[in-house]
């Protein structure tokens, strides 16, 4: 028994190790003073300032939150009325493509999503002339497609949990239909909403191959830009870009799992 | 007495009306409710794919869009060309080139899905065994990773891997090799990113399965004298076949079709389907025959998929 527990805590040790140490690389030679990224030079913040001074990573970045923020923000619009669609309405005609589309996101590889896409925007430009060109729009609607799935997946299994004995007792209360809903469902299924907002938010923002695909010229997301400057080689100024995004990430994680304990120790 | 019953009748006729009229309310609000989702995925999501299948039997030109035309027309005459070419789709199999990257990007997935059960299995065990503020932490240690950027956690391996990098430099410090090894743009460097990457899609699942295993079969086993492994592979394998199954098909499903990992951590000859569909559009620009790859990958890799996935939930329910 305790030779297995042995086991067991060194082989997880050694996975953590595994998850964390090129994390942890990434974040102390953000304070390397040397440009050749591999040969220690003291502290310094110098890429800090430099990141900070360097426009093109900024603008993108601008994109990228612009991008996240209304993606993430249609998706939970669509995402909360597919998943009500399909846990609370019945059968439908062209429940079969909602229905397949839910799973699809997590099948479907990004590169025949991005590919499918633009043919979509550029065959309709020259039909009906819109979209004129591509951007920050047509980024937007792709992700959109594929993000609101994910928030749909996560209101269904909210709403499939939850039965739907609070919603018939107000309709019997004579609630009307936009009511029922507002006063209702959406209250119980908040938490859906929030988690799957921070997804969508999270997946947009983290999407470099579908963005490559249906954006213009001019309008690169930070992951665009990213990928061009690493795929020469490893850029000092990434790795503090990647320092700040962690920290952002693992404060919000933390306080999130801290709000959740907080609530479980009040009921 | 004739007033009582008249107003009787209108009273009834009223309750009538509205039941009528809300009723055809929850009618209208009911197909504006569907309609809306449903029309935008028939627009962006199933309508591209007959658009990629269209120009897929395009022919490739110099042209914006770099493509011909399926239909021309001619008023006049009242003619309607359709002009339908296949030969994106012979030479997909003629050159041994488009096969091979197919079956290259299976095998690559299902060794890193394999590598991953390995190494995900006794993390998920060990997470499992635990409780409270041990297991919370340990689960969010787990997930922390799926929320930061996946294009730079792959790019935290090219610093890692380099010639000059440091995997190289401390292998060299204890004297393990004299000279640096090439493993940055090889095929184990792109097992490595795979496995990195989609570690806590096989932990999570495998975790949740292992949470409800039963522990006193286990003692059962032990009581009747099984050894450790015995009791691994007779109970605790078998019983935690639903999480392994989960936890292969989201590893594997995202792997087979990647292409930031192959791009920066790959060698420029490690072939995998995404990244060709990736050349064949962006480097040679032919649009119609990255069409013809993406109505393949379409046919003989997600459709299989869907069918696993659908003949998984069955079994499961």
């Amino acid at each position: 028994m305790t030779r297995n527990s042995k086991f067991l805590s060194i082989s997880s040790l050694l996975g953590f190790i595994f998850l964390y140490a090129p994390i942890l690389s990434l974040i102390i030679y953000s304070f390397n003073k040397s440009k050749l990224v591999t040969v220690w030079g003291g502290w310094s913040v110098k890429w800090y300032v430099e990141l900070f001074s360097n426009q093109q990573i900024i603008d993108a970045a601008m994109v990228s939150l612009k991008v996240a923020f209304i993606t993430a923000t249609l998706s939970v619009i669509l995402g909360v009325l597919a998943g009500y669609v399909l846990s609370r309405m019945g059968k439908f005609p062209g429940k079969l493509i909602v229905s397949g589309w839910i799973s699809a996101p997590l099948i479907m590889p990004e590169v025949i999503t991005g590919l499918s896409l633009l043919l979509l925007f550029v065959s309709l430009e020259n039909l009906i002339g819109w979209p004129a060109g591509r951007g920050i729009t047509t980024i937007i609607i792709a992700h959109t497609t594929f993000c609101m799935a994910y928030v749909a997946v996560i209101v269904q299994s909210r709403l499939s949990q939850m039965d739907d004995s609070l919603e018939e007792a107000a309709m019997d209360l004579g609630a009307k239909p936009h009511s029922l809903f507002f006063l209702v469902t959406l209250p119980i299924i908040s938490p859906a909403i929030i988690s799957g907002w921070l997804l969508a938010f999270t997946m947009s923002l983290d999407d470099l191959v579908i963005a490559s695909f249906v954006s213009g010229p001019g309008n690169s997301t930070l992951p665009m830009v990213i990928f061009s400057k690493i795929r020469l080689g490893v850029s000092p100024e990434v790795n503090a870009l990647a320092t700040i995004m962690i920290l952002i990430v693992a404060i919000g994680v933390v306080a999130a799992m801290w709000q959740m304990r907080k609530k479980e120790n009040a009921l | 007495m004739s007033k009582v019953t008249g107003t009787f009748w209108l009273g009834r006729y009223d309750t009538v009306k509205t039941r009528f009229s809300s009723l055809k309310k929850i009618r209208w609000g009911r197909y504006a409710v569907i309609s809306v989702p449903s029309l935008w995925l028939a627009l962006f999501f199933f309508i591209p794919f007959l658009v990629v299948f269209k120009i897929s039997l395009a022919e490739s030109a110099i042209a914006v869009p770099p493509y011909t035309d399926m239909f021309s027309w001619n008023i006049e005459e009242a003619i309607i060309d359709v002009k339908i070419k296949l030969g994106n789709y012979l030479y997909l199999f003629e050159d041994s080139f488009y096969l091979d990257a197919y079956l290259s990007s299976v095998k690559i997935a299902a060794v890193s899905t394999f590598f991953t059960l390995i190494i995900g299995f006794p993390m998920a065990y060990y997470i499992a065994s635990k409780t409270g503020s041990m297991r919370t932490l340990l689960l969010t240690l787990v997930i922390l990773p799926f929320w930061t950027s996946f294009l730079l956690r792959v790019y935290a391996w090219m610093g890692f891997l380099k010639k000059n990098g440091i995997v190289n430099e401390f292998l060299q410090g204890i004297g393990l090799i004299d000279q640096p090894i090439q493993m940055l743009q090889t095929d184990f460097a792109v097992y490595i990113g795979i496995v990195y990457t989609y570690l806590p899609f096989m932990i999570l699942p495998l975790y949740t399965t292992l949470e409800k295993l039963d522990g006193s079969l286990i003692e059962a086993a032990k009581d009747l004298g099984a050894g450790p492994i015995r009791t691994f592979f007779l109970i605790t394998l078998p019983m935690s076949m639903p999480g392994i199954l989960a936890g292969c098909l989201l590893v594997f499903i995202p792997a087979v079709g990647e292409f930031v990992i192959p791009a920066l951590l790959g060698a420029s000859d490690t072939l995998m389907i995404g990244r060709v569909l990736w050349d064949e559009f962006f480097q040679n620009r032919d649009w119609p025959m990255a069409s013809a790859v993406a109505t393949m990958m379409l046919l003989i890799l997600v459709v299989p998929i869907m069918f696993l996935r659908n003949g998984k939930k069955e079994g499961t329910e």
